[in-house]
């Protein structure tokens, strides 16, 4: 009686599945398109509330955000933002974000590029790199759960690893430094 | 402790058998008000009769075997053919690492465990083994981690790193999410499990035996566990350390670096602290399994045992050179050349005591009259495997013939030989031996040999192209491979062997179900054997035995004479009471009251369980796991809970009147 | 007898890859060797299983005769135990055991010496014109660098290599992330490559041809398709290939594989690879300078063919599920250029 009672429990939660464990390697090209009408600020007149930010799939899954966190030294991101600390770059475990952190934003500033250095990645990664890129930054700075987010890496430690930080929330709204008052 | 008072036993005697028959009925009676199980759900959930909770343990680790059974076919069918695409490479990985955690930590070790914990207190003629509400702790614990592993397969949360997930494989960066992390909290709350059983058998063995039973004249099966459970108690903590080190280094807030050169860790450490168990771990599932086979042998040869000295010392020894093997699974490794040839020589020792357990059974059958039964049958099986798998493993002994096979098919073929050969082949002539006892009824010989002709024929079918398959090139751990490499004949042979052994276990297991209901009754002793389980009738009362009666000789049933036999008296039949007697000669020490039945052995397993869970998501769960274990504790330990013991007067042989 | 049971086996799995293979191709066997450590390692292996089959047979005739001899003594009772001592019985029992273990421990103690011989045989031999290559294992692939004391001739490859008949090679081996190992059945047992803990071993092929071996430590999704092939070239030959290896690629003739090429340095393909002679040069993934001559795709996952190249561009993951290579969304003139261009990197 127990035991199938148990058996039960097992089965129905077999249908629910876990999609931080989920490895489907092979995507639908579709799925992972780039997103349209990015703002890169939260800044907008009038009182009507902006539209929600995207939400990356990729954030919840353990797998995608590891291979982030592969391609983020792969690729060299680590040569102007260390491993988050920044040097020619900015930092990008801080509260600060010139170009918003949400994941279109981040997404759209590794495609664009951004002025004073950072280059247009558009062209050489494709769409799922930059969405897992994406998600490897927002846990960066301790965006996404510590479940999913990558644990210290097989290298020489630089920084904390990304699930064992506190969470470094942006102020909201943020100001361009100009608009501070003297 | 003893008294130094010589003044003679008052309340403990050794009478002679004639004085005490009449008492007999009202004797048992009133032991088993005393000793009976509690009633209902809770009642099931606090019983800490041995004898049921050996039971749980086999019948669990069965369950936890036919799963294990499942996901190998699967694996099988996968591999029957060349490019097959029935299973992807994470849904593969996910299986042969879950078959394989289950087979060596779910189903070797308990099973075995559960055997011991039914009979060793039978055998050393006791009422329950010393340390009752702990024993059922361990079970709890033993489910827990098996809820745990197959809980998260389920949820695609399935450990994938192999049953022995090397980092950096398994470590934080090449294994994302939780899956690695619910494989080694698991481990710990297996590994409790066999602790506790070990403590148990040693505690019981050591104090527990009827006088008369010194130690030269415990049963070999005995001995076989008694030196089983120094070795859990040595080896466990390995295997508990690689799987916590790699816990903490994937661990939220903790994120240690044993495991990373980058920061001075060593990716080989884990591999000499896993391995320094994993070799004695394969010889904790054997050394039993030599145990069932020392006492088969004597009984279906109708001769006592030849050379039981010599088959303890070889026990002895197993487990001693057991501990010296552990690089023998690292020789591909960069450790150095010269400490290999060590490993290999003590690898090659170790064949010396095998092979002098297996000369004394074979003389012991020469010089008997072999009754050809479905346990002996079994045996024979057995000794025809197991040297196969034995000889592969001397042939693995070897560096550079390792560096060949190692990790190829050739090892996969090697360990099942001596697994399945060494221990399955043990474990079901044992089955069929016993289960009169346990249930009182003969298990249909007929079935059983067929069982045996199935299960002998398709597990030769199924592992012995393996070895082929292996010096062919054929890796380990491989989800697919193409038909160039020709691996496809020899693969197919092996799949359609293990639909023949499935087909053997559900024979098996219609051969229980029916024999429970229509089998052959069988009294107390219907095999005739030598040994204390079979003093008591089938199955055997709560109380184990009515009367404890001493013995004179390794084979008290043989050559004892039951009118001259001592018998003990004055144990009280109002509480839970069993004599304890000293280490080497098994005199009368003194008395001790066992705790009764109690439902904080599954709360504290509980509250383990749930804190071992908690640590995979977060360090907070450690202190407070801690702290509510502590709690249970206390509790469970509260005064008026705790068992009291009455010492005796010292008493001299011979105060049998 | 040896040459008996190897045909019967190699019959069996009739190794090798694919049909057009040269007639001294070889498959993937150690009781099949081609280099001097795996012969050494073949003959040791006879001698074991000569002994240990021996050893079996024996104990298996005692164990039937042990039980033949009790057959007229069968009852379905259990007949009572034989409790008496019987001292020239026991006597014989003693002698018979005794003789037994003393003959294993003799037995043992030669296949240990025997194995202990061919150890030292197999130690570091001393080699002064040793090619040298450096191996690193990377998941799911090989990157092959030899090694030249003038840096300008050390050049890369990635799953294949080659290597001079006769000659000693030493093979550094070492791991870029997890643990992989290094096998070639009929060359020479294997080595683990280990993070943090380089190694090397050495080589002495003998026999030219064609073997097949695969990683044989579990490395992850693709540790199946993980394989290694090891071309044993006469000394010319090999000395042409390397010659040939350390030319930079090629210039493209036709219009379609130079906008192949543009194609290959604008897009993605430039951040995994490169090839020499060009200015791609990263080393997240395998060097891509002479990908045309090699005989398959993805570390063995499938043969080097146009359709396969095209395939694998596109979609690697259906191909080599877990593999690191991204699925591509080029347009799909962009890549039959680019498999045009691919395949001058002869």
């Amino acid at each position: 009686m127990f035991c199938l009672v148990l058996l039960v429990l097992a089965l129905l939660l077999l249908a629910g599945g876990c999609k931080r464990e989920d490895r489907s390697f092979h995507v639908s090209v579709t799925e992972a398109g780039p997103p349209t009408g990015v703002r890169l600020s939260d800044l907008h007149p009038g009182l009507a509330a902006p539209p929600p930010h995207t939400v990356n799939g990729f954030e919840e899954n353990a797998l995608a955000v590891s291979e982030g966190k592969r391609l983020f030294s792969a690729f060299n991101c680590v040569g102007c933002h260390a491993n988050g600390g920044g040097g020619m770059g900015p930092p990008l475990i801080d509260r600060q974000w010139l170009y918003g952190n949400a994941p279109e934003q981040i997404f759209a500033t590794i495609t664009e590029g951004r002025p004073n250095g950072m280059p247009a990645f558009g062209d050489k990664l494709t769409t799922q790199q930059i969405w897992q890129l994406a998600a490897y930054v927002r846990s960066m700075s301790g965006m996404i759960s510590t479940n999913t987010a990558p644990g210290r890496s097989d290298h020489m430690k630089s920084n904390p690893p990304e699930n064992s930080i506190d969470p470094a929330r942006p102020a909201s709204p943020p100001i361009p430094s100009s608009a501070e008052r003297p | 402790m003893n008294s130094t008072a010589n003044e003679p036993l008052t309340d403990l005697t050794l009478v002679a058998p004639a004085h005490l028959a009449k008492r007999e009925t009202e004797l048992d009676q009133k032991l088993e008000k005393v000793w009976q199980r509690p009633n209902g759900i809770v009642g099931w959930l606090c019983n800490t009769n041995h004898k049921d909770i050996g039971i749980r343990y086999v019948v669990t680790a069965f369950v936890f075997f036919g799963l294990a059974g499942l996901l190998a076919f699967a694996m099988r069918l996968q591999l029957a053919v060349p490019d097959n695409t029935l299973l992807g490479p994470d849904r593969y990985n996910q299986f042969f690492t879950v078959h394989g955690t289950t087979m060596m930590f779910l189903f070797a070790v308990p099973v075995m465990e559960g055997m011991a914990l039914y009979f060793v207190p039978l055998m050393v003629g006791t009422r329950n083994v010393a340390f009752p509400r702990m024993n059922l702790f361990g079970y709890y614990a033993f489910l827990a981690g098996g809820l745990m592993l197959y809980g998260s397969f389920a949820l695609n949360i399935g450990a994938d790193a192999g049953w022995f997930a090397y980092p950096p494989l398994s470590g934080p960066d090449f294994a994302p999410g939780k899956r690695v992390d619910f494989w080694s909290q698991m481990i710990t709350m297996t590994e409790i499990s066999a602790l506790v059983a070990a403590v148990e058998i040693i505690c019981t063995v050591f104090k527990q035996r009827v006088p008369g039973m010194s130690l030269n004249r415990i049963p070999l099966y005995v001995w076989a566990m008694v030196v089983t459970a120094f070795m859990i108690i040595f080896a466990m903590p390995a295997v508990m350390m690689a799987s916590g080190l790699l816990a903490m280094d994937r661990l939220t807030n903790v994120t240690t670096h044993f495991f990373n050169p980058a920061e001075g860790g060593d990716v080989l450490l884990y591999q000499h602290l896993f391995w320094f168990f994993g070799h004695p771990e394969v010889y904790i599932i054997f050394i039993p399994a030599t145990g069932f086979v020392s006492n088969l042998i004597p009984v279906f040869a109708r001769r006592p045992v030849f050379g039981y000295t010599p088959l303890v010392l070889s026990l002895i020894a197993t487990g001693f050179i057991a501990f010296g093997l552990w690089v023998h699974h690292m020789f591909a490794t960069p450790v150095p050349e010269l400490g290999k040839s060590f490993f290999t020589g003590a690898s090659i020792m170790i064949a010396i005591p095998n092979g002098v357990q297996m000369f004394c059974w074979i003389a012991t059958l020469w010089g008997g009259k072999p009754q050809f039964k479905t346990p002996l049958i079994w045996v024979l099986g057995f000794i025809f495997i197991f040297m196969i798998g034995g000889l592969t493993g001397v042939m693995l002994a070897s560096v550079p013939i390792d560096r060949q096979v190692h990790d190829t098919f050739f090892v996969v073929a090697h360990f099942h030989y001596v697994l399945i050969g060494g221990a399955v082949f043990p474990l079901f002539g044992a089955i069929y031996y016993w289960f009169p006892k346990w249930t009182g009824r003969f298990l249909s010989e007929s079935l059983g040999r067929w069982h045996f002709a199935l299960f002998f024929v398709g597990f030769n079918l199924t592992f012995f192209p393996m070895h082929i398959l292996g010096m062919h090139g054929m890796t380990r751990r491989v989800y697919t491979y193409s038909a160039e490499t020709g691996w496809g004949t020899l693969n197919l042979l092996a799949s359609s062997g293990a639909v023949v052994m499935g087909v053997a276990m559900l024979l098996f297991l219609a051969n229980v179900w029916k024999s429970r209901r229509t089998g052959e009754t069988a009294g107390s002793n219907p095999w005739n054997a030598s040994t204390l389980e079979w003093a008591t009738p089938s199955p055997p009362p709560s109380y184990n035995f009515a009367q404890l009666r001493t013995v004179g000789s390794r084979d008290p049933l043989w050559i004892d004479s039951p009118e001259t036999t001592a018998l003990v008296d004055g144990l009280s039949t109002e509480k839970r009471e069993v004599l304890t007697t000293t280490l080497l000669d098994a005199h009368p020490d003194h008395k001790y009251e066992l705790a009764e039945d109690s439902i904080w052995p599954f709360l504290l397993a509980l509250v383990v369980g749930l804190s071992f869970t908690g640590l995979i998501f977060h360090p907070i769960a450690f202190p407070l796991g801690m702290g509510f274990a502590y709690l249970v504790f206390i509790l469970w330990f509260w005064r008026g809970n705790e068992p009291k013991r009455a010492s005796l007067p010292h008493v001299s042989e011979g105060a049998a009147s | 007898m040896e040459a008996v049971l190897l045909q019967l086996t190699s019959h069996i799995t009739q190794s090798g890859y694919g049909s057009d293979l040269a007639a001294a191709a070889r498959g993937a066997s150690m009781l099949d060797p081609g280099a001097e450590q795996a012969a050494e390692v073949a003959k040791l292996w006879w001698f074991f299983f000569s002994i240990c089959t021996a050893v079996f047979v024996g104990v298996i005739v005692a164990t039937v005769l042990s039980v033949w001899r009790g057959r007229g003594h069968q009852s379905a009772a259990m007949p009572p135990p034989a409790v008496e001592k019987e001292p020239r019985r026991d006597q014989g029992l003693v002698f018979g055991v005794s003789s037994a273990v003393t003959l294993t421990i003799l037995l043992l103690f030669v296949l240990l010496v025997r194995d202990f011989f061919t150890d030292r045989v197999l130690g570091t031999p001393s080699a002064p014109d040793a090619l040298t290559i450096r191996l690193t294992g990377h998941q799911w692939w090989w990157d092959v660098e030899y090694e030249d004391l003038l840096p300008h001739n050390v050049f890369n490859t990635a799953n294949e290599i080659h290597l001079p008949a006769g000659r000693h090679v030493q093979l550094q081996l070492q791991s870029s992330d997890v643990i992989h190992s290094f096998w070639v059945p009929s060359l020479s047992g294997k080595k683990d490559l280990v993070p943090g803990h380089p190694t090397a071993m050495w080589l002495k092929a003998d026999r030219p041809g064609v073997y097949y071996g695969q990683c044989a430590e579990f490395c992850g999704y693709q540790h199946a398709n993980m394989k290694l092939i090891v071309f044993v070239d006469t000394p010319e030959n090999f000395a042409a290939w390397q010659a040939a290896q350390r030319n930079p690629a090629p210039e493209p003739t036709t219009d379609r594989q130079r906008h192949g090429r543009e194609v290959f340095l604008s897009r993605t393909c430039v951040m995994c690879h490169s090839i020499p002679g060009t200015t791609a040069g990263s080393r997240v993934g395998p060097t891509l300078g002479g990908l045309a001559s090699r005989r398959t795709l993805g570390a063995g996952a499938l043969a080097n063919t146009t359709e396969h190249l095209r395939r694998w561009i596109v979609d690697p993951q259906s191909l080599k599920p877990g593999v690191r290579m991204p699925q591509n969304e080029l347009p799909s003139e962009d890549i039959d250029a680019l498999v045009d261009y691919l395949q001058t990197l002869k």
